[in-house]
């Protein structure tokens, strides 16, 4: 899967600047309510909404132990089973609607740790430079570049099975993504005129810090929490589905470790693979899309090509490439 | 040439923590896979052999610093033990075959993932609001979203074993052996559809929304007016001009994203029991073989080490800014 | 097209140029009107903002939309330039009219080197063989006054008076009667600006091509153009034969530039410069547009957009009360 990033460019720092010591918190979340307004945004929260509604709601839509053996095995879809039965004879709808908890859950925590990681070495890296800029750059490049699955099964096959070791090996893993834009973010703020008027004025590092970079930083922060979510969610489903996971928990990465081990494809249970494969592919689409919603809402060359564009069609200008001219005497 | 050396001091820093990280992963951690071996091969062990495991996995005597001099000295020699699994073979016998394979994959998709995705992304912007424009980004981008695997799976369900188009597994025709044969190419080829069609299914719609968004930054700048105050003609502009200076921020990220790539291609590799890294490293997870886990480790991190070695060279030579130092 | 226009290289008329925003239209050009003949060089002075840029760009056609003609004509040689089509446009450009940009390190391509950026003009209009674009690429630089042997560099390899001249060398490839320069020696300190402006001169007085001179700075002019347009908030205020400006400047923005530079020779002046900021174009000033920080303003100027008057000498003047043969 693509993890998309918002562009960090100079231009990015949102319009409340020098003048103001202390950015008013509402304007921080400026991008939110354009975001409403932006289609993308919608269908992606939407997509989420439904499965996290899901998710909550799985003892209503799909009673019963999905762990349960209902039927026979691979049974393909019918009315009773609209998903069919997986190898073992469960209900792969059931699992599906259940599974949504672990892998939403483990997601979104994951993703949460990943980014908080992130944004404490990073900002650490990009607000004190000199020295412990260059070993954390270091070891964030170092991170970037190591393939990352390896890595992956190399900590899981040595720490003891179970949530936390995913929790940590995810986190291991996924943090240098996030601390490079931050650092690279902290660094651009850090020269900014309103944080040298705090320094001037004495305040704390602490305080500069959380109270005049991190709330500038909000945008960033949101897009670094998606992009490690959908992280969280893949890494967590190959893991699983290489069987590094408590295989009787139901989630839909072991979903689909079981139906490679029951062979589904030589069977022919395409309904084993397709559902829990699908849920992860909409629940990181609809993250993606809020990503680039919020790239384009943020990056202000970007919204004024919005601009332009709805600018032009309203006057039926096609081409972009020379001068249109509009002469209301001729035709034009 | 300064640029270069400081990639690869980069390069030779993550080598290390690599190597470092094997050493000491199988000593910091609760148990002691020697005796774990031992205990699986149930006692059918004579003493020589404990000792020769011991060995071959580093657990000599002596203090810390010493066993690990003695580890970077035998890696060095590419002596990398002995595979539990597949005891008593050496696993560096096992793993070439497997790294050709893999190279030989990657290659093949991450070319035409950069490639075609790129390239989209100059036409999705030449022709913008156009048809490629309205459906690529949000079908490709949907794509993006399959886990590697999973889009392993499907193809494999639905075009290997539903329609029968392609074979279901390996790298070529079980009957076969590894010749310079027309036959032989041909059937490497046909057994490398599927698995790099994956990949590059899943890739392409990143490098094409890059490419757009450099490309889109690109187009806003001085020289594009001038390239067309000159009377260019656009396809010169899109490419000559244009192109040619987006594409090197997507070859620095490029170079980063292929620990990732390679990461997804290892599960690709699994689902089609394509005898590269990837199956290696099912087996070794399947079976417990530290040693082979280790190597596998290894092997992989230095390849991407020196793919991005050889990306930074291009980079190099396309972008003479960076050419000064 | 007029009586006037016969024989004139470019003939701009009522040339109105609009900035399309969802805020509105932002008329950055407005209703101007100026000729250049064969082998003149008309300098057009203003300050930033005052649409000069436009005007140029807007002569080739590669104002970008959100930026759109509204109304006038453009005229070269008779040919009507707002009517051609993109591919009329493509043969037209850089042959007939060629543009010296503002900065030369952000208009070269930074990874082609400077001789392909010279022959490749060469090579799409007249489809001259490399070989022989190469030649001629050669002589053009040492013309422009670039040692030959910095043809293959690339353009941050080059110094800023060097990459000026390496856009000029560009310009004047095809040898193109008209060459516009865009304040082509604002980015440069002030010895090199010097040199280049020489430069010019000499060129234009061995090639004998007219040029379009936009600047801020009028005493650049003094020595290079034979007539002179003040432009302000998008119109043109004043517009005379240099000598006859320089002498006898009657529009009162135009008094006020002159004021603003010191002269190194000559006695010790008072700077005045110009009270107040430029107009924003969303809303310009109602009348004229420079009467809120002209001293001689009257309740008429804020009514009325006055009209233009021309005295025997050429000169014309848009002012209800114009300077009357002042002295600087």
């Amino acid at each position: 899967m693509n993890i998309p990033q918002i562009s960090v460019t100079e231009a990015q720092t949102p319009e409340v600047r020098s003048k103001i010591r202390r950015a008013p918190r509402l304007a921080q979340f400026d991008w939110f309510t354009r975001m409403l307004r932006d289609p993308k945004a919608v269908i992606g929260l939407v997509i989420l909404a439904i499965f996290l509604l899901m998710a909550v709601f799985a003892p209503v839509i799909a009673p019963k132990d999905p762990n349960r053996i209902v039927g026979r095995a691979n049974q393909a879809p019918t009315a009773k089973f609209i998903f069919g039965t997986t190898g073992q004879g469960k209900d792969v709808f059931a699992q599906m609607v259940w599974g949504a908890r672990l892998s939403l859950g483990t997601g979104f925590l994951t993703g949460a740790l990943i980014t908080l990681l992130s944004l404490a070495l990073g900002m650490t890296a990009g607000y004190f430079r000199g020295w412990v800029d260059g070993v954390l750059s270091t070891a964030t490049n170092v991170f970037l570049i190591i393939p990352g699955l390896p890595l992956l099964i190399t900590l899981a096959m040595y720490l003891p099975p179970g949530a936390m070791t995913i929790i940590i090996v995810l986190s291991v893993t996924g943090w240098a993504w996030g601390a490079r834009v931050f650092r690279a973010q902290t660094l651009t703020l850090r020269e900014k005129d309103f944080v040298s008027a705090a320094v001037v004025s004495g305040e704390s590092t602490f305080n500069i810090i959380f109270r005049e970079i991190l709330p500038n930083m909000t945008s960033l922060v949101v897009s670094s929490f998606f992009g490690s979510v959908i992280y969280a969610i893949g890494a967590d489903a190959g893991l699983a589905f290489l069987g590094f996971e408590n295989v009787s928990i139901v989630s839909w990465g072991t979903m689909l470790f079981w139906a490679g081990n029951n062979s589904a494809l030589l069977t022919g249970a395409w309904w084993t693979i397709l559902p829990p494969g699908l849920c992860i592919a909409l629940v990181a689409f609809a993250t993606t899309m809020l990503i680039y919603s919020l790239d384009e809402v943020t990056n202000p060359r970007l919204r004024s090509e919005k601009e332009i564009d709805s600018v032009l069609k309203r006057f039926h200008i096609r081409s972009r490439r020379s001068t249109p001219v509009l002469r209301h005497e001729r035709g034009g | 040439m300064k640029y270069l050396l400081k990639q690869m001091g980069l390069y030779l820093v993550a080598a290390w923590a690599a190597l470092t990280l094997n050493f000491l992963l199988p000593r910091a951690m609760p148990g002691d896979p020697v005796m774990s071996l031992i205990s699986r091969m149930r006692g059918q062990i004579k003493p020589e052999q404990i000792a020769s495991i011991k060995a071959a996995f580093g657990f000599t005597d002596g203090p810390l610093w010493q066993q690990y001099l003695q580890y970077l000295n035998a890696v060095f020699h590419g002596d990398f033990g002995i595979s539990i699994s597949s005891y008593p073979v050496k696993v560096s016998d096992i793993i070439s075959t497997g790294l050709f394979w893999t190279i030989l994959l990657g290659v093949v998709s991450l070319l035409i993932s950069f490639i075609v995705g790129n390239l989209l992304g100059v036409f999705i912007t030449w022709r913008r609001g156009g048809v490629a424009d309205t459906i690529l980004p949000g079908l490709l981008t949907f794509m993006g979203s399959f886990p590697y695997f999973w889009l392993a799976l499907v193809m494999l369900f639905l075009f290997a074993f539903k329609l029968g188009w392609f074979p279901l597994r390996h790298a070529y025709a079980d009957e076969l052996s590894p010749a310079f044969t027309w036959t032989f190419i041909q059937s490497v080829l046909v057994h490398m559809v599927l698995p790099a069609g994956s990949v590059v299914l899943v890739s392409v719609g990143g490098w094409m929304m890059t490419m757009r968004s450099t490309m889109v930054g690109v187009l806003s700048e001085d020289y594009i007016v001038m390239a067309e105050a000159k009377g260019l003609p656009q396809r010169m502009v899109m490419f000559a001009y244009a192109m040619r200076n987006a594409i090197l921020p997507n070859i620095t990220q490029f170079g980063m994203s292929l620990g990732f790539i390679l990461s997804g291609q290892l599960l690709t590799e699994m689902v089609f029991s394509y005898p590269g890294l990837g199956f290696y490293l099912v087996k070794a997870v399947n079976t417990q073989d530290y040693s082979l886990m280790q190597a596998l480790f290894l092997m992989i991190t230095l390849a991407v080490l020196v793919a991005n070695f050889i990306v930074d060279l291009l980079y190099v030579r396309l972008d003479p800014r960076v050419r000064a130092g | 097209m007029n009586a006037e226009d016969k024989g004139a290289l470019l003939a701009v008329r009522d040339l109105s140029v609009e900035y399309l925003t969802p805020r509105g239209a932002v008329k950055a050009v407005d209703h101007v009107s100026f000729q250049i003949q064969p082998g003149e060089v008309v300098g057009l002075a203003g300050e930033s903002g005052s649409g000069k840029s436009t005007i140029a760009h807007s002569v080739l056609r590669i104002l970008r939309p959100p930026a759109v003609i509204s109304g006038g004509e453009i005229l070269f040689r008779g040919d009507d330039i707002l009517g051609m089509t993109q591919q009329q446009l493509e043969a037209f450009r850089w042959k007939n009219v060629a543009l010296v940009f503002q900065s030369a390190m952000n208009a070269l391509n930074p990874v082609v080197s400077v001789v392909d950026q010279v022959t490749d003009t060469m090579m799409v209009h007249q489809k001259m063989p490399r070989k022989e674009a190469e030649a001629r690429a050669t002589e053009l630089f040492r013309v422009v006054g670039i040692d030959p042997a910095r043809l293959h560099s690339y353009p941050h390899e080059l110094s800023g008076g060097m990459r000026q001249r390496a856009v000029i060398a560009i310009a004047m490839a095809l040898n193109p009667p008209l060459l516009i320069m865009d304040e082509p020696t604002t980015a440069l300190d002030v010895v090199v600006q010097k040199e280049i402006l020489r430069q010019i001169i000499a060129l234009k007085r061995d090639f004998g091509f007219s040029i379009l001179f936009i600047t801020h700075d009028l005493s650049l002019l003094v020595e290079l153009a034979d007539t002179i347009a003040i432009m302000y908030a998008g119109q043109i205020v004043e517009q005379a034969g240099s000598r006859e400006l320089f002498d006898h400047p009657r529009h009162h923005y135009t008094q006020g530039l002159m004021n603003s530079f010191p002269s190194i020779s000559g006695p010790k002046r008072r700077l005045t410069g110009i009270p107040g900021a430029p107009p924003d174009m969303v809303a310009p000033p109602s009348g004229c547009r420079f009467h809120p920080r002209c001293l001689a303003a009257q309740a008429c100027c804020a009514e009325k957009v006055p009209a233009p008057t021309m005295d025997e000498n050429g000169h014309h003047v848009v002012c209800y009360f114009p300077l009357e043969g002042g002295e600087r």
